[in-house]
């Protein structure tokens, strides 16, 4: 059964177009990692999901109706950013007001006390740290017993301990049957948890698929080198040459250059940068892999490569 | 119905929790009270009961202006605005509890002035005019309230703070809040039957008082609620929470 469901969705704030006819299904019981670096589309790809904005053409979908309507949204649960939470209010009385809006909340006790947050009930949010405001804000997202919940970032900013409690909830959500789609620009966030990975990059679906082939393509290393004549190589998923140098993307850098050297290939000014997400995914995606082009322009997504991590 | 109860609460248990912002409405209204109606119209029973209406029409509409006006725009800048709209809960119930906050508000903000006008000034009132003022007080809530929603959801928090204080001046001298009824000066009068707060002064002291209201003013501040109840649900529809172009 499809929870949630992008059809050719597009979404334009002005003149950027923030997402670009995308197509995405969450089925039930999957847990989906949307990952991509910031300004990918993520976040805008949530916020039509859960209804916040239209989408400027295609269509939308929550359990089969539109996310505007009230009732399309009774079996979601959403993280509010946690800058948001009113700081005078305690945090009792936040899940108390979100509880409100559910016919079967689960016991304000028993949320706080999964997400750790037991001490806290009689204090105002605006006092809370940073982390002990991102695990309420999360724990919001549960309070209406969800059948799907979308958690954007969920633990951007937290430190390693807190993070691990996070995750241990939403593994728990989904041992027992929810359904999870949640966004990271950390790729170690989403092979942690998810199942599934959704590549987004300038607004468009690069990748759709195991967490095992993502990881594959995302490993790419940039090998660069001024060099006349190449012998085969290993892993090379793409070469290009720009004003004289060679550009290959590959999936396993140290035996290529071990390669290169075996074969006694004479080569300079050789370095090995790490692609970012979003450039090893256009690059493979957009055209010919695995075809030497020997003039050419350097395609607009492979101009960049600084290290970035991803 | 409920639900609408819920937001209520949560509106006014954030503002009662930062009490100069209650203070804030209460005081233009209380200060123009004492500067204004007690040296001047303070020992004319008449006078000084259609000047209290008078106060408290002008605080009804700053109330308003103000509370939404601002609070809407301030609460649109917010992110929690934009999670309490994935809520399984339409529209209805958090507009309706801002609704019945900000009646409430009003009618807190009102207290210094019946407080001055009672023990500062001849004003009098006979207790069944006192339920009918306050009853009226609910019913001229209604074109501020329209007219703060419509500043606040169609415009940012920064810019709506300056259209609010641009409009309520004028809206109060303009209507001729701060002279007696007939009283104002002549372009004022000329004026002030075109102006929501004319129609709504007239009211308050039809409530309190053996006072004739004008047919212009009230049909004119009929025209005013149509108006800017079309205005505020256009900017309503229109909004998507913050937007960034």
């Amino acid at each position: 059964m499809t929870l949630a469901r992008a059809l050719q969705a597009s979404r334009r704030y002005g003149d950027v177009l923030a997402l670009d006819r995308v197509d995405l299904e969450v089925s039930a019981g999957e847990l989906v990692g949307l990952l991509g670096p910031n300004g990918a589309g993520k976040s805008t790809l949530m916020n039509l999901l859960v209804g916040l904005r239209r989408p400027s053409s295609g269509r939308v979908e929550l359990f089969g109706g539109d996310p505007r309507d009230p009732a399309s949204r009774r079996q979601i649960g959403v993280t509010p950013q946690e800058t948001g939470l009113p700081g005078t209010l305690r945090v009792g009385e936040v899940v108390d007001f979100v509880s409100a809006h559910y016919p079967d909340p689960v016991p304000r006790a028993e949320l706080l006390d999964r997400f750790g947050l037991a001490d806290l009930v009689r204090r105002q949010t605006g006092g809370l740290s940073g982390g002990q405001r991102r695990r309420l804000a999360v724990a919001l997202a549960f309070v209406g017993r969800p059948r799907l919940v979308l958690l954007d970032e969920p633990t951007t900013g937290l430190d390693v301990a807190a993070r691990h409690t996070l995750w241990d909830a939403i593994r728990a959500f989904h041992d027992d049957g929810g359904t999870v789609l949640l966004s990271s620009h950390y790729l170690e966030e989403v092979e942690a948890l998810a199942h599934r990975v959704v590549v987004i990059g300038q607004g468009r679906v690069l990748a759709d698929d195991t967490v095992d082939a993502v990881r594959g393509i995302v490993g790419v290393r940039r090998v660069s080198l001024i060099a006349d004549h190449l012998p085969d190589l290993p892993g090379v998923v793409r070469t290009e040459r720009v004003d004289g140098r060679l550009h290959l993307l590959t999936t396993d850098a140290d035996e290529l250059v071990r390669a290169l050297v075996t074969a006694q290939t004479p080569f300079t000014d050789l370095e090995v940068r790490p692609t970012s997400l979003e450039e090893a995914f256009l690059a493979i995606t957009s055209g010919d892999a695995d075809q030497p082009t020997s003039t050419g322009q350097p395609a607009p997504a492979a101009a960049g490569g600084q290290p970035t991590t991803v | 119905m409920q639900l609408a109860l819920v937001h209520a609460r949560y509106q006014l248990l954030e503002i009662i929790r930062i009490p100069v912002a209650v203070f804030g409405s209460a005081f233009f209204p209380a200060a123009a009270m004492i500067f204004f109606v007690v040296p001047f119209a303070g020992d004319d029973p008449v006078g000084a009961t259609y000047a209290t209406a008078s106060m408290v029409t002008f605080s009804v509409m700053s109330a308003n202006i103000f509370q939404y006006g601002v609070g809407v725009a301030e609460d649109r800048d917010q992110p929690w605005n934009p999670y309490t709209r994935t809520l399984p809960a339409g529209p209805a119930p958090r507009f309706a509890g801002r609704v019945l906050a900000g009646l409430a508000l009003t009618y807190l903000s009102l207290i210094p002035v019946v407080v001055i006008g009672a023990t500062l000034t001849a004003a009098q009132l006979t207790p069944a005019a006192f339920l009918l003022a306050l009853g009226t007080v609910a019913v001229i809530s209604v074109p501020f309230t329209l007219m703060g929603l419509a500043i606040g959801y169609s415009l940012p928090s920064k810019a709506a703070i300056v259209v609010a204080q641009v409009v309520f001046l004028p809206l109060a001298f303009g209507g001729g809040l701060l002279s007696a009824p007939g009283d104002a000066p002549g372009f004022i009068e000329t004026i002030a039957p075109y102006l929501p707060t004319r129609g709504a002064a007239e009211l308050m002291w039809a409530s309190v008082g053996d006072y004739r209201v004008e047919p212009l003013a009230l049909i004119m501040l009929g025209v005013w609620v149509v108006l800017l109840a079309a205005l505020a649900a256009w900017a309503y529809r229109r909004d998507e929470g913050r937007r960034f172009s």
